[in-house]
């Protein structure tokens, strides 16, 4: 134990930590498989989510259904058909859309029913219309039901003209930081999250538990290089790798897409170097933890790459999710790495927010490493 | 010929499931990416703190206020005294968005003309804030219809007015109450079968490269055909027990129905497995390593997921790309889960989505079979 604490301890040799370094870049350089997710899974995931990644619901296929004509229900038919938002099938009877709703075919339909302008026209029967929509997509359901009900809203609007006042509340909305709205503005930044998680978590976890599997660990470990040097070789080639992706993806950002850069370039390197720290903590404690590449993948996939994805905060919000949920975020290194890079693109650099999530960061970066350190002790003596 | 491939079979079996920490990946993991995924997925804005800029202070802009703080969606008011505090705590990301009520708020209710309130998002967060700005919208709209309806008791417009407002029977079909827990989960039994399929059949060869052992293989009496044959079967099975698993969490942790054929499902389930499979071999006979083998399922696996509909929808995305997606398994198989968990299609429906999927299976499949006999030869 003491040993291995001396070893630990050791002092750095500069001429053997290079020479590692040199060898360790070597085997990243080699492997097309690297220079994949470092340099051409950046542009495919910039591309998705600035294209296929989308709230913005249009053209939405929906049926009507006429059974009353004429009068006020063809002026209704009418503005139903009129909105951009749909693409209206129309139909006499409702049985004919009801299949195609099963199908998915239409994401909903209303039905204009015959006693619509008789109803219209007595002072106490106010007319019903029915809106079925598709549930079993929640989202678009959603936004189907209320652009139906804004279609009615409008066209009773429209028709009382004179009659509605204008007296009321009204919202009147500003969006700082992204004033035309654009969510791949928010997305964009979040793909610089899941690609330096993959070259930090997943390639680091990979790579040391490749050693083990082969049985070079142990050979590596008979060299006169002490373990921090060894660490520090494998650590350093994917430090640089994500830098440089980094780099690729903002340059890319900015110019295909439209990306505003309000920060400065000196504070997405430092946030991003800083990001780096936990997340090749990660990625050790993983390797260290499974010790061979099929367990180490599917943790880091699990521990890693869900996580950067789900839980911080770039595609969910996070005050939504059940306090366990938020509670684990807290653990996750993309979550203040996501909210420093959106800062620095859209805000710029306000250092009192930058300030604490850099702590955040350091915070789960040494908390890994420590855990990291305190296994590799136990497993070599 | 089938004692061979019967005993082949079962040593690939063997080789995944005896690791018992391969079993505990094909249980646990499933099950608490289940967990994770619904509760984090969701297009809801909940608990969200709002900073109140009040100028007004009087009887309207307290209604507005008291309204938005008893909201289902808002969990804390953050009363400040001037824009500037405002700023700094939309800036530091302490909420998400802050109102901001001027002077005349309550003077211009009472004088029955419009009144404003100016609400200001932070745009970093602008798919959250939106949904939660039309939430608001709500509140304005409710308040709006307050005043509406007590200036109407003594004009006797009222009554025509109200006629003329058809009412909008609202309905649902399929999951009433749009619970998007239960899409979120149903969804996961086909992508999680991908997921899981993709990375136990695209380490197969790869490992037995890595491990020296391919040119056992190659010197063993099988042909090529039956290699093949035989790695696949640690995926298929790997995909059908994650997605069956995943399907018992979504019917009794998160009461999805199962409204349609059951028959239709598994078949489905099948062809899916066996394209995702045909793809998986591809993977691993071009992968030298592990390593590769996971990067390649990886860089695979994510443009699946995201043009095939799971995590927005399918047709918001532009037409050209959709065209794109069809040759995309998981986004035919989603139509098949969907259609047989919430739409209960009748097995002739389903199969619209299922010819698909096998022509993508058959196409990867012979692809498999030609590459992987090449590099068996």
């Amino acid at each position: 134990m003491n040993a291995r604490l001396k070893a630990l301890t050791m002092p750095l040799s500069w001429k053997r930590l290079r020479a590692l370094v040199i060898k360790e870049s070597l085997q990243v350089v080699r492997d097309p498989s690297t220079l994949l997710i470092a340099f051409v899974l950046p542009p495919i995931l910039l591309f998705l989510f600035a294209n296929a990644v989308s709230l913005d619901v249009r053209d939405v296929r929906f049926g009507l259904v006429t059974e009353d004509s004429g009068g006020a229900a063809a002026e209704l038919a009418a503005a139903f058909s009129g909105t951009p938002y749909f693409r209206i099938s129309h139909a006499r009877d409702r049985r004919e859309l009801e299949d195609a709703v099963t199908t998915g075919r239409l994401k909903g339909f209303a039905v204009i029913p015959q006693d619509f302008n008789s109803r219209l026209l007595e002072p106490a029967g106010a007319p019903s219309l029915q809106v079925i929509t598709d549930g079993s997509e929640p989202n678009t359901a959603t936004f189907v039901a209320g652009y139906a009900q804004g279609v009615v809203a409008n066209w009773v609007r429209g028709s009382a003209g004179a009659q509605t006042s204008m007296a009321g509340v009204s919202i009147e909305q500003r969006f700082w930081f992204n004033p035309e709205l654009e969510s791949r503005q928010v997305l964009l930044p979040g793909v610089v999250a899941i690609i330096m998680t993959l070259i930090g978590t997943m390639l680091t976890a990979l790579v040391v538990a490749r050693e083990w599997d082969r049985g070079t660990m142990e050979a590596m470990l008979s060299t006169p290089a002490g373990i921090l040097e060894l660490l520090l070789s494998k650590l350093v080639p994917y430090f640089v790798l994500s830098m440089l992706a980094t780099l690729g993806c903002a340059a890319m950002m900015v110019a295909l897409y439209g990306m505003p850069f309000r920060g400065s370039i000196p504070a997405l390197m430092l946030v991003s170097a800083v990001f780096m720290i936990p997340a090749l903590g990660q990625g050790l404690l993983i390797s260290t933890v499974a010790r061979n590449q099929y367990a180490a993948s599917q943790v880091a996939m699990f521990a890693g790459f869900m996580p950067a994805m789900l839980l911080s905060g770039f595609l969910y919000e996070i005050d939504t999710m059940p306090l366990w949920l938020q509670w684990l975020t807290q653990l996750v290194p993309a979550r203040p790495f996501v909210e420093a890079i959106q800062t620095v693109f859209l805000a710029g650099d306000l250092w009192p927010q930058l300030l604490g999530n850099l702590l955040n960061m350091l915070g789960i970066g040494a908390l890994f490493f420590g855990l990291t350190l305190s296994k590799t002790h136990k497993r070599l003596d | 010929m089938w004692f061979r491939l019967r005993a082949a079979i079962i040593k690939e079996l063997l080789c995944y499931f005896r690791d018992p920490s391969t079993r505990r990946f094909l249980s646990v993991v499933p099950i608490f990416q289940t967990m994770i995924f619904a509760f984090a997925a969701s297009m809801d804005v909940q608990n969200i703190d709002i900073a109140v800029l009040d100028e007004d202070v009087g009887r309207w802009s307290h209604e507005m206020v008291a309204r938005v703080d008893g909201a289902w969606f808002s969990d804390e008011i953050l009363p400040v005294h001037n824009r500037e505090q405002l700023h700094a705590l939309i800036e530091q990301r302490r909420v998400i968005l802050g109102l901001h009520i001027g002077q005349d708020f309550s003077r211009r209710i009472a004088a029955g003309e419009p009144a404003q309130v100016q609400v200001i998002v932070d745009g970093r967060r602008a798919n959250g804030g939106q949904i939660a700005v039309s939430y608001l919208q709500q509140v304005a709209a409710e308040i709006s219809a307050d005043l509406v309806s007590t200036a109407a008791m003594t004009p006797e417009s009222a009554p025509i007015a109200s006629a003329m407002t058809p009412r909008v029977n609202l309905r649902h079909w399929f999951n009433t109450n749009l619970d998007f827990r239960q899409f979120m989960v149903v969804n996961l039994t086909a992508t999680m079968a991908m997921m899981m399929c993709l990375m136990v059949t695209g380490l197969s060869l790869a490992r037995e490269r890595e491990t020296g052992t391919f040119d056992q293989l190659l010197v063993s009496p099988l042909t090529p055909i039956e290699i093949i044959i035989s790695k696949m079967f640690p995926g298929l099975l790997a995909g059908f027990v994650v997605s069956l698993l995943v399907l018992l969490i979504a019917i009794t942790v998160f009461n999805a129905p199962f409204n349609g054929s059951v028959f239709a499902l598994l078949l489905g389930l099948l062809v899916f497995v066996l394209s995702v499979v045909g793809f998986g071999l591809l993977i691993s006979a071009f992968s030298q390593t592990q390593q590769q083998a996971v990067l390649g399922t990886f860089f695979s696996t994510i443009p699946f997921i995201i043009t095939s509909g799971f995590m927005t929808p399918y047709e918001n995305m532009p037409q050209w790309l959709q065209t794109i997606a069809v040759i995309n398994p998981l986004k035919h198989y989603l139509m098949v889960v969907q259609g047989c968990i919430f739409r209960g299609q009748s097995l002739l429906q389903v199969l619209d989505n299922i010819w698909p999927l096998a022509v993508i299976g058959v196409v990867t499949f012979s692809l498999a079979v030609v590459v992987v006999r090449r590099k068996l030869a």
